[in-house]
């Protein structure tokens, strides 16, 4: 079954167009990874879906339905973001309760002790930290934080913009065996953006390069590992990386 | 070679209510006319050495040294006006970000001439023509018209490019740069870091090049420095640095993803085993 897809998505904003003709298919289970440099429109994707750039056209399906380009709460159960940078995305003035609770009074759900209990719990945040702000935890606690907020309606389907790009590497690492971990208990579908190849190495199963608003090349993860990319762009970025690992 | 820059048990303290806090515990090092890579995490001090070395701690922090001597000047002797004359002139500094280190009412032009003109009086001419062979030196096509655009209209290689010229304008003998690329793109990255390689080579300054990355420092470096929580942990040669010995280092290095991954965890460091709060 498909878990997301996108058919002919041109994205805008005002009058600039920024993606052209993006098509998509990510399977139920499947990680999958945008790649390109900045500018080329990989986040902007990310935000359609999500419908924080509403002004599209084509078609955005996750799980079966159609995305309207409202605000649509049964869609916000099946497909959740966790943003970039851990120190821009929380709310300085509320407590990771109730950040995580928000979710819950906003889409009538009760329960609200057990259930911010469990996420804490699924992402390796110690109770302590439930009534603490943003300022009082680490990077990787925030993004530990953004990731529970993401899974608290239970969805489906992940879209991860650099999770981990503003984090040490040694944080990074246990974000990402978190994400890893998460994935297989959960069932969960990612779509991630990055720019850093060895972490889609670690994470995905396919990947998408895109440039200048286009999906240039799509291919499975085992041929980035062989260096097997065939288009000329996916190569030089694949060498840039490979340059930097030595 | 005679040394550059010599550091001897540099200390920086900032108080707390809690008693003082150490964020740099003692750490010696000499710099030749070479490049230096200083790599640790978030909190292991590597910024506020580098920031120590230009003077730039503000009180209530305190930093204090054996030795702190450049190039026969005790930096921890000089005044606020003979630090001035040394800042940019003799060592200077690339910071992170370029969108929050360039003026942004000011355009690219002018603010690397006013790097020149206040450590030199030329005249206007003189001043324009070299703004504009520093702006080519750094790999900008069009150095007329970008001398003429404000930061806001360049993109981040761009304007981390611009600051790098600006850095570079007086010809210092010692550049430090702070993480100068990690808020730029892997492919941008990469050119940026050709650029300081080759103006550094080409002038036989002194780099000291503080950063994260562990990959980085080591390809564009010729000696590391690993810290942690304010201590030199490890010093190797760049090309020995997949060889390193302490279990910090090799905890550092085994947990980046490689590109052709095949491990299904990645290995988490310990830190209760070596830290010491």
């Amino acid at each position: 079954m498909t878990a997301l897809s996108l058919k002919n998505l041109d994205i805008s904003y005002g009058d600039v167009q920024i993606t052209h003709d993006v098509n998509l298919d990510i399977a139920d289970g499947e990680s999958f990874a945008l790649v390109g440099e900045s500018g080329s429109g990989k986040s902007t994707v990310l935000k359609a879906i999500a419908g924080l750039a509403p002004e599209w056209t084509g078609e955005i399906t996750v799980l079966g339905w159609p995305r309207g380009h409202g605000i649509d709460r049964a869609f916000s159960r099946q497909c959740q973001m966790v943003f970039q940078d851990p120190y821009g995305s929380l709310h300085p003035r509320k407590t990771v309760d109730a950040t995580l609770g928000e979710a819950l009074t906003i889409h009538g759900i009760g329960d609200r002790n057990a259930r911010i209990e469990e996420v804490m719990t699924s992402v390796g945040l110690d109770r302590k930290f439930r009534f603490r702000f943003p300022h009082q935890l680490s990077g990787g606690q925030r993004q530990r934080v953004a990731i529970a907020r993401a899974l608290m309606l239970k969805p489906k389907v992940l879209l991860l913009d650099e999770p981990t790009s503003a984090l040490d590497v040694s944080v990074q690492a246990e974000i990402l065996n978190l994400l890893k971990r998460l994935r297989r208990e959960q069932n969960l579908t990612f779509l991630m953006v990055t720019h850093n190849l060895a972490v889609v190495s670690f994470l995905c199963d396919r990947l998408a390069v895109m440039r200048q608003g286009r999906i240039v090349e799509v291919g499975d993860v085992a041929d980035l590992k062989r260096g097997d990319l065939k288009d000329p762009y996916s190569r030089e970025l694949m060498q840039i990386s490979a340059a930097h690992a030595n | 070679m005679s040394n550059l820059l010599e550091v001897e048990n540099l200390r920086v303290t900032f108080p707390t209510p809690r008693g003082d806090l150490e964020v740099v515990r003692g750490i010696s090092f000499t710099l030749g006319r070479e490049r230096l890579g200083i790599v640790g995490e978030s909190g292991s001090g590597k910024s506020m050495t580098g920031r120590s070395i230009l003077q730039l701690i503000r009180a209530p922090g305190r930093v204090t040294a054996d030795k702190l001597v450049f190039d026969g000047v005790d930096l921890l002797k000089q005044s606020e006006r003979q630090m001035r004359a040394i800042r940019g002139a003799r060592i200077s500094m690339v910071m992170q970000d370029p969108k929050f280190s360039l003026n942004p009412v000011m355009t690219i032009g002018e603010q690397i001439a006013e790097a020149l003109l206040t450590h030199q009086k030329l005249p206007r001419r003189e001043v324009n023509a070299r703004v504009l062979t520093m702006l080519e030196s750094v790999r900008i096509a069009d150095p007329e018209r970008v001398a003429k655009l404000y930061p806001h209209e360049v993109s981040g290689g761009m304007g981390q490019r611009v600051m790098i010229a600006m850095m570079l304008i007086p010809e210092p003998d010692l550049l430090i740069a702070d993480e100068p690329t990690s808020a730029l793109d892997v492919s941008v990255q990469a050119q940026v870091l050709d650029i300081i390689d080759e103006l550094v080579k080409r002038k036989g300054m002194g780099l000291i090049f503080i950063s994260h990355d562990l990959n980085l420092v080591s390809s564009y470096c010729d000696r590391i420095l690993v810290m942690n929580t304010g201590e030199v942990v490890e010093e190797c040669k760049a090309g020995e640095l997949m060889a390193a010995k302490h279990p910090y280092t090799r905890g550092l290095i085994a947990s980046i993803p490689r590109l052709d991954e095949t491990r299904d965890e990645l290995p988490v460091l310990d830190r209760s085993a070596w830290a010491k709060a």
